[in-house]
């Protein structure tokens, strides 16, 4: 197993990180009547493992009794039935499920779901009923129209089925969703907290870590607690015993990132262009997302510019990021702010060196 | 075997009001409604408004009033976003619903008017086509039958549709009113808030009392049945106002990467910037040491930068683009960054 795994906390006593979180999150669940709770926060902040301690608060230790299943659902749309496939992640107590990967189905996904598991409530020995949760995840990712559905489902089954919703902006969550949910901002673990997790680890795992290193790997980890887990474990790997100057090794994506970043800096030509589309080319064929590659090539680029030239730069990576959203294929618009990157380079260089 | 949890509901359910006369601030639609519990008319309806406002809970309590528990199943219908409405729904359950006759008379102490009422709720989501089928739909069966739409934006509705309606627009609620519906809880929940906590909580709601029970409820469950001001905005999500001022200070200062040092910073504070730029909006807009013209640059850019976000855009880039825009305008450098090579 990862560390990443191995070492997530299983309770909400025992989080290393946003104790004073885990511990309100004890006080809410208390009561049977909490409301729906979104989560949010950036990627590998630790919402997941937040939302995974809290339902085992909940429901003790059989919230841990998951299985995997691929569910199929037939939804009668009229004239048409339409089959919806996906993965789930489930308990006696609760379901969890990415409804975006559904695609632009989310919405059928989301109304089924949510019906089904109010159809079913678990009751007691007492006779009374309880609830199930639901946990959707990349709720930022959802349509629209899926938005949209939930907002009277939350309202008409909550005594049924109590909602967790859990994503990295909860600004593309409807005003709607945002306002029928407690929202709890999860932020990223300081460099000095990851050090700590690390030590943990270190510790658990009988290692030596040098307390210089373990700094140097919060550092770059970009305060995501589980890029800098992932770092330490390939580092271990790598090399033992640990040396305070021990090389961590940068994701492949973003050293190819920097090389593009250079050569574009080099030179600014339409045959230069051309290579670099390829490159860009790889990285997307190699599942980078477009936004990620394009925020760290303006970091990249950034480094080296001019602060007049920051200005206009940063401006041209906002506007063609939004193009790319709003487009079809994202290579279009990351070569677009290349080829305006070199355009005002060039024009820049002229100007200052003639 | 853990114990199965009971359930009982969410405070915003709780008080749900369950009578017209209780719903506070949309006294237009009250008085309109509470004469059809006496004459039993009513026309269709169109409620329309923002978040929490009580457009459901109006609905949801006239119809209750109008035919009691026992009719409510055979005489009301209704239908929201996660229902699939789309044009064949229309074509079939409407109608069906809507053809079957229904008697009339009081019955059980309730007015039960010989029509069905359907609710047609979230509304705004419904596609124009599945609207334009509504069209002959409620003509056909108007002697039997109410629609009532409810949505947030009335521009969704089609026109011919919304004008057959008797349109109510359901406004934030104010402060006082705000406040009054918070104190009701409090007592029936035995909590305690001093004035500044009142009006915190009645501000930072914006008008939406759902949002505002929400946190009273989260307060609650967290600090206790003393409730400060202070409290309620950690619950709340509004960004803490020296962070706000700190990235608006960084941008006064003219350091590009000092800005974008805050700017990174926000993000992993998982502040949303959709949030971050309404608080620094009033920040703007309050500040007396610009001119108009920066003020107007700056605000701007906030307009769009919004408007990147509905459509997704990222946050990060978004927030960087109106922090050095920001610094330009207060820098009065003239430079504005066009198309054109
Ligand atoms: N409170 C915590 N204490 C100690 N370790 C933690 C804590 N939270 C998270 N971690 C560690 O960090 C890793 C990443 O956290 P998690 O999967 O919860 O992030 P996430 O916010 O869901 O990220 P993403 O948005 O990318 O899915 C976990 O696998 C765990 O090892
Ligand atoms: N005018 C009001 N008077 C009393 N309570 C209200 C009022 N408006 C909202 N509430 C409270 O807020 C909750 C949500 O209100 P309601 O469901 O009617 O909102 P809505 O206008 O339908 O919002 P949305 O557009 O998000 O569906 C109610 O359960 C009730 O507790
Ligand atoms: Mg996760
Ligand atoms: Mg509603």
């Amino acid at each position: 197993m990862l560390w990443v795994d191995k070492y997530r906390p299983k309770t909400l006593d025992k989080v290393l990180v946003h104790q004073d979180i885990a511990e309100n999150l004890k006080k809410l669940v208390t009561e049977q009547d909490c409301p729906h709770l979104l989560f949010y926060g950036p990627s590998g902040s630790g919402k997941k493992t937040l939302i995974m301690a809290v339902l085992r608060q909940m429901f003790g230790a059989s919230a841990d009794k998951v299985k995997v299943e691929n569910k199929n659902w037939k939804i009668d749309a009229g004239t048409r039935t339409i089959d919806v496939e996906l993965t789930t992640l489930s308990s006696t107590h609760h379901v969890e499920l990415n409804p975006s990967n559904a695609g632009f189905q989310d919405r059928y996904v989301v109304q089924e779901i949510i019906k089904e598991m109010a159809k079913n409530r678990p009751i007691d020995t007492k006779g009374k009923k309880g609830f199930k949760v639901l946990v959707l995840n990349e709720v930022d990712k959802l349509s629209r129209e899926a938005q949209h559905s939930l907002r009277r489902t939350m309202e008409k089954y909550s005594a049924s089925c109590r909602l967790i919703l859990c994503c990295n902006s909860s600004s593309k969550v409807t005003e709607a969703v945002r306002s029928r949910c407690l929202n709890m901002r999860i932020n990223a673990p300081t460099e000095e907290e990851i050090v700590k997790v690390l030590e943990f680890i270190g510790k658990k795992e009988g290692l030596q870590l040098p307390p210089e290193f373990a700094s140097r790997i919060a550092q770059q980890s970009n305060r995501s607690l589980r890029r800098a887990i992932l770092s330490f474990e390939t580092c271990r790997v790598q090399q033992y015993p640990f040396t305070n100057n021990q090389a961590i090794p940068p994701m492949d994506w973003e050293e190819y990132v920097s090389e593009i970043a250079s050569s574009i800096l080099k030179e600014q030509s339409p045959k230069r262009l051309f290579e670099v589309r390829g490159k860009l080319y790889e990285l997307l064929v190699n599942c980078i997302p477009p936004d990620i590659i394009l925020k760290r090539l303006l970091y990249e680029l950034l480094k080296k510019l001019d602060s007049e030239l920051k200005h206009e730069i940063s401006h041209w990576a906002a506007y063609y990021e939004h193009r790319l959203r709003l487009g079809q294929k994202a290579i279009f618009h990351l070569e677009a702010f290349v080829a305006k990157f070199m355009s005002i380079y060039k024009g820049f260089l002229i100007e200052t060196f003639g | 075997m853990a114990p199965v949890l009971q359930s009982s509901q969410p405070w915003v359910e709780k008080y749900r009001p369950k009578q017209v006369k209780d719903v506070a601030h949309q006294d237009e639609v009250v008085r309109v409604l509470t004469n059809t519990l006496e004459t039993t008319n009513c026309p269709h309806m169109l409620f329309y408004g923002p978040p929490g406002t009580g457009k459901t809970t109006t609905a949801l309590a006239i119809t209750h009033q109008l035919f009691g528990p026992e009719l409510y199943k055979s005489r009301v219908l209704e239908l929201n976003a996660s229902d699939d409405r789309g044009i064949n729904v229309v074509r079939t359950k409407i109608k069906n619903f809507a053809a079957v006759a229904v008697g009339s008379g009081r019955q059980g102490g309730y007015p039960c008017p010989p029509y069905k009422i359907i609710i047609l709720d979230e509304a705004d989501s419904m596609t124009e086509d599945a609207q334009n089928a509504l069209r002959r739909t409620m003509e056909t069966y108007s002697k039997v039958t109410r629609f009532f739409f409810i949505c947030n934006y009335i521009s969704r509705i089609i026109e011919p549709l919304a004008s057959r309606c008797a349109k109510f627009r359901f406004k934030p609620l104010t402060e006082e009113i705000m406040s009054s519906r918070i104190l009701y809880i409090c007592k029936e929940e035995g909590l305690h808030l001093d004035s500044e906590a009142l009006s915190t909580l009645s501000s930072i709601s914006q008008g939406d009392l759902r949002r505002a029970i929400t946190y009273l409820q989260s307060a609650a469950r967290l600090f206790g049945s003393a409730i400060s001001s202070k409290d309620l905005i950690s619950v709340s999500g509004v960004i803490p106002a020296e962070v706000v001022q700190a990235l608006f200070s960084a941008c006064k200062s003219g350091n590009f990467d000092l800005a974008d040092k805050k700017v990174s910073n926000l993000i992993a504070e998982g502040y949303p910037v959709s949030q971050m730029l309404s608080q620094l909006y009033d920040v703007v807009v309050e500040a007396d040491d610009m001119s108009d013209e920066q003020k107007a640059r700056i605000c701007k850019k906030f307009a769009e930068a919004d408007k990147c976000l509905i459509d997704g855009a990222d946050e990060y880039l978004q927030l960087l683009d109106v922090a050095s825009n920001t610094m330009r305008a207060l820098c009065n450098t003239s430079q504005e960054f066009s198309l054109g090579v």
